[in-house]
């Protein structure tokens, strides 16, 4: 049943991104060198692609995490680290608890990296592994999609609920549809801050865990699970979400369907049709601050500055570098770049002062930013 | 429950009657009710102040610092400190000393600046993890680093307001801490091995680590791996931080300790590093047809010269040549660890010391080795020139030595063990357990495979062995140890029955996962109903023998009988195993009588398919992990 609805959602996400795609706004081009007056100004990058030609173990990259210098990146086979020039991959033989790695998060009061796994999640700490999986610990399922770290407690998102592992006791706690207001337990992703806990659950909205009271709260789509947006922005943009990114007190959401932005009073929705989204389709969400927040969707890598968007992809009938930036009055323009992400289907995203690097489904992208 | 202790002869019945069951003062003192007798001082760790005139005593026994005049002896001041001391440091700048109190879980602060009034103070006592173990300051004096044994990992406080600002993860029992003379680096050591990976760990070779940790940063920046190292206590490093040296056993596990005649037991060895060696080794310390068993803590001269070695189980000090022992390291070819003719070519004196050496500390010309003889209440002075004792402090404390004294002297010291290769402590660490699988029966190689198990509160708990072969301690560590692993002399009468008794009075660590008020937390609640659960979730009656409350029944959580629980091995004489009592559970990983299950949940997850051990499989992963919630309160 799940397959069914998934496939059928993919179909129509794929539908929906192509009327994206197909919108009939003039675009005009200008110099790579120019900047043309009523043109915004968006940040432009060099992207260089690690692939398996150069050291990476797996083209098929699902996460990235940025750890000063070093740049940890979740394959399919394995989790590399590039650091000084080289990389290095941890594999099962190490104690990772699968080869396939969907998720990274940073402790940065240790410097530990926790990896999500398809069997299980692992912690690498000064070169050693240890793996916890749902039957030699607490982990409520060994398919862990996101993996998020506040304080002594890591988050875990997984194909069987939500889970806190608290790192100084070693207690478990598990939250599901028995103690959450969790409609599905199918959690995608969790991003953790002092204050409150965001997960994103796919066919369950955006669940919020207030961090001092130990309530969790529920976002949904106003409409259902309809999948017409009838009220835009009056509330979570649809119920299958699949990342989430709190910062500065706003929420940012990733769904199938388009994305959302939640200040706590008002909600703001973004799909192709009326903004520089370059697909409804989205896999992840970075929030840089209040107003700024990049998109990882099928059909490139997106910006979002409060006003403007610009996108960052290989053309999608060409396969050439392309970068477009649009506008607060919905003028797009095509500004000529030599270098763009190693593919359009986007699935992480991290930064590193002001450069970029982007996981994609054929390889990681080192976006160094263009002054 | 596997009880591979010492022997006696003697019943507990009839050392009830002789009226030998008060509680220790001496070691482990955990009953209030005991107090009025003066403690014996226990000394376990020694410091000496900057300008060398004072010398500080870390008296685990009497729960002091005692400061004493390094030259004469004489007591200058006692410090009352925390319960069970285990380690202590001075600040870099000597005007503070860091006491960690193993079963308070504290830091006590304490003013050493002798100029000061205030000298001699405790100033403030601070929250630190769990079991901290021993403390160190950076050298800037911003963080303090507590090494917590049960809490596996190295505390990270502020300095100033011990304020814990993060935990890094450390080896399994972490406890030593050394920095480098520069600062740069601090490095940890833990006395059980690290988890195995592996599903089939139980029959892999124990392995752990020297956690190197930028102490600036505060970061784990490399884990030295000591393969088949099972104890690492002390570690040192050289004053120009070229040179690393790490004490520990290597227990030979995963052979039939049926040969100890051929020095399956275990090697009593040093792990060596640092830029001198350029790489990690490891180097033995016994000799051919003798032993010097349960190296604990080590020196390296201001010159580097030489290494001091105490080994608490054989009452002497081993002198090793650095020159000769890099030379034998960089001229022969690994692995070192099994040849007993090694030792020859770098140890230049064994220096017979006082019951039970443990720490050591040397003056700052390297011309005196102090060392704490902790079941003697003595210091030793060693003239490092003449190699010899010059000079023997007595520390204040009861002048005889009373049964359970002489009971904990036997449970330390491997005289007992041909060729002194191990006492009762090389498997139950500071009286615990070792976190090791063993291959004990004389029944051929990979037979009968049982993992040991802590020897806390064991009152109540009898029989012993996996198999409830030994009705009481005595049949267990009489007859059993002397005869079977010992492969030496018997005790005599009164040292079984002095044995048995310092083994009896062992109590109980607190349990850290448990209010003090004994309130459970919603999660521990719900674990404890369906402890106690007579039916399933089905609302079907689950027989009496499948319930958890059934077998793991009573205070100590063992009916004392033996059951089959469907966990037998084809390599086991018998599925019938005895039921392991619960105190303190959530720190004896691995489980089941042969170790199989690396965590509690593999219990029930991987080993339970059938429902034999309790009704399980109807819970829900949350019901399971409540159940864990609740066994790790006992």
């Amino acid at each position: 049943m799940r397959k069914t609805v998934c496939i059928g959602i993919l179909l129509m996400a794929g539908a929906m991104g192509l009327a994206g795609q197909s919108s009939s706004r003039p675009v005009r081009k200008v110099h790579a060198d120019t900047q043309v007056q009523g043109v915004p100004a968006m940040p432009r990058f060099r992207f260089e692609n690690f692939t398996t030609a150069n050291g990476l173990p797996d083209n098929h990259v699902f996460s990235v995490l940025v750890d000063g210098d070093r740049i940890w990146a979740g394959t399919e086979n394995g989790l590399a680290v590039y650091e000084n020039g080289t990389w290095k991959t941890y594999t099962t033989a190490d104690g990772l608890a699968h080869r396939a790695v969907l998720s990274l998060a940073l402790d940065k009061r240790t410097g530990d990296v926790w990896a999500g796994t398809m069997g299980g999640l692992s912690r690498v700490s000064g070169g050693r592994i240890d793996s916890y999986t749902q039957l030699n610990s607490g982990l409520s399922n060994d398919v862990v999609y996101g993996v998020s770290v506040e304080g002594e407690n890591v988050w875990v998102a997984t194909a069987a609920g939500a889970c806190r592992l608290n790192t100084r006791t070693g207690q478990w706690s598990l939250y599901n549809e028995r103690n959450t207001p969790m409609a599905e337990i199918w959690s995608y992703a969790v991003s953790a801050a002092p204050d409150k806990v965001y997960y994103a659950v796919w066919g369950s909205g955006l669940l919020e865990y207030n961090q001092k009271t130990g309530v969790w709260d529920k976002w949904d789509d106003p409409d259902g699970e309809n999948e017409m947006v009838v009220l835009k922005d009056q509330g979570l943009i649809h119920e299958i979400t699949t990342s989430v990114s709190y910062i500065d007190s706003v929420v940012w959401v990733a769904t199938y369907f388009g994305d959302s932005h939640y200040d706590g009073r008002h909600w703001h929705n973004f799909l192709t049709k009326d903004s520089g989204l370059p697909s409804n389709f989205t896999n992840t969400v970075r929030g840089l601050d209040r107003n700024r927040a990049w998109f990882g969707t099928d059909r490139g890598l997106a910006y979002f500055d409060g006003t403007n968007w610009a996108v960052y992809r290989p053309a999608l009938d060409t396969g050439k570098p392309e970068m477009t930036v649009r506008d607060g009055q919905g003028r797009v323009t095509e500004v000529p770049v030599e270098t763009a992400p190693a593919h359009n289907y986007i699935l992480g995203i991290d930064f590193q002062g002001r450069d970029l690097w982007v996981a994609t489904a054929k390889g990681l992208s080192h976006g160094i930013y263009q002054p | 429950m596997r009880r591979r202790l010492t022997a006696i002869v003697v019943s507990a019945g009839a050392l009830c009657l002789l009226g030998l069951w008060r509680p220790s003062l001496a070691t482990v003192a955990a009953q209030p009710s005991a107090a009025p007798e003066e403690r014996y001082a226990s000394p376990l760790e020694l410091l000496l102040s900057p300008d060398g005139v004072r010398l500080y005593v870390l008296c685990q026994g009497a729960d002091e610092v005692r400061v004493l005049n390094a030259a004469s002896g004489r007591v200058l001041r006692t410090i009352a400190v925390g319960h069970i001391p285990r380690g202590f440091s001075m600040s870099a700048d000597g005007r503070r000393m860091f006491v960690a109190n193993s079963w308070d879980d504290t830091v006590t602060v304490i003013d050493t600046n002798e100029g000061d009034t205030e000298s001699g103070r405790v100033k403030a006592t601070w929250a630190a993890g769990f079991e901290p173990s021993s403390v160190l300051e950076d050298r800037a004096g911003k963080l303090l680093y507590v090494a917590d044994r049960i809490g596996n990992n190295i505390a990270v406080l502020n300095a100033a307001t011990g304020e814990e600002k993060t935990t890094l993860a450390a080896g399994r029992g972490a406890s030593y801490l050394a920095m480098s003379a520069d600062g740069s680096r601090l490095y940890a050591t833990h006395v059980y091995p690290n988890p195995s990976s592996r599903p089939e760990g139980n029959r892999t070779p124990p392995q752990s680590e020297i956690t190197v940790i930028d102490p600036i940063h505060a970061r784990v920046v490399d884990r030295m791996m000591a393969p088949d190292i099972a104890g690492m206590f002390h570690v040192a490093i050289s004053r120009d931080g070229r040179l690393g040296v790490a004490a520990e056993v290597h227990p030979k596990n995963l052979v039939p300790l049926a040969h100890v005649e051929h020095g399956w037991a275990f090697a009593d060895t040093l792990t060596v590093f640092g830029v001198e060696v350029g790489r990690t080794v490891e180097v033995p310390l016994d000799e051919l047809d003798r032993y010097y068993a349960m190296p604990f803590g080590v020196a390296i001269a201001p010159d580097k010269s030489r290494i001091y070695v105490t080994h608490g189980g054989s009452d002497c000090v081993t002198v090793i040549d650095t020159k000769k022992l890099l030379a034998y390291i960089h001229g022969h070819p690994e692995p070192f660890a099994e040849d007993l003719s090694a030792s020859g070519h770098y140890v230049v004196a064994r220096v017979v010391v006082g019951r039970n050496p443990r720490g050591l500390v040397l003056s700052s010309d390297g011309a005196r080795l102090y060392v704490a003889n902790r079941l003697d209440d003595s210091i030793s002075v060693i003239s490092t020139r003449e190699n010899r004792v010059t000079q023997t402090i007595q520390l204040a404390g009861p002048k005889a030595v009373s049964a359970l004294r002489r009971g904990e002297q036997a449970f330390y010291t491997a005289k007992y063990a041909f060729q002194g290769q191990f006492g009762c402590v090389n498997c139950h660490i500071d009286s615990t357990f070792d976190g090791l699988r063993w291959d004990l029966e004389p029944d051929g190689f990979g037979k009968d495979i049982v993992d040991n198990r802590l020897i806390e509160d064991l009152v109540g708990t009898e029989p012993f062995k996996w198999n409830g072969g030994n009705p009481t301690l005595g049949m267990e560590c009489g007859p059993r140890t002397e005869k079977y692993f010992y492969r030496s002399q018997s005790f005599d009468d009164r040292t079984l029955a002095d044995l048995v008794l310092y083994i009896r009075s062992l109590p109980s660590r607190p349990n850290r996962f448990r209010a003090a008020n004994g309130e459970l937390t919603p999660a521990q609640e719900r674990g404890r109903v369906l402890f106690n659960r007579v039916a399933d979730k089905l609302g079907q009656p689950i027989p009496e023998a499948n319930r958890c409350a059934y077998c793991h029944s009573g205070p100590k959580g063992t009916s004392q009988k033996s059951f089959d629980v469907g966990t037998g091995k084809a390599v086991d004489n018998s599925p019938l195993f005895d039921t392991p009592q619960l105190m303190s559970v959530a720190l004896t990983a691995p489980y089941l009588h042969d170790g199989s299950a690396r965590s509690l949940e593999e219990i029930w997850t991987v080993y339970n398919p059938h429902d034999r051990h309790g009704r399980t499989n109807d819970l829900t992963k949350d019901e399971l992990n409540d159940l864990i919630e609740y066994l790790r309160t006992r």
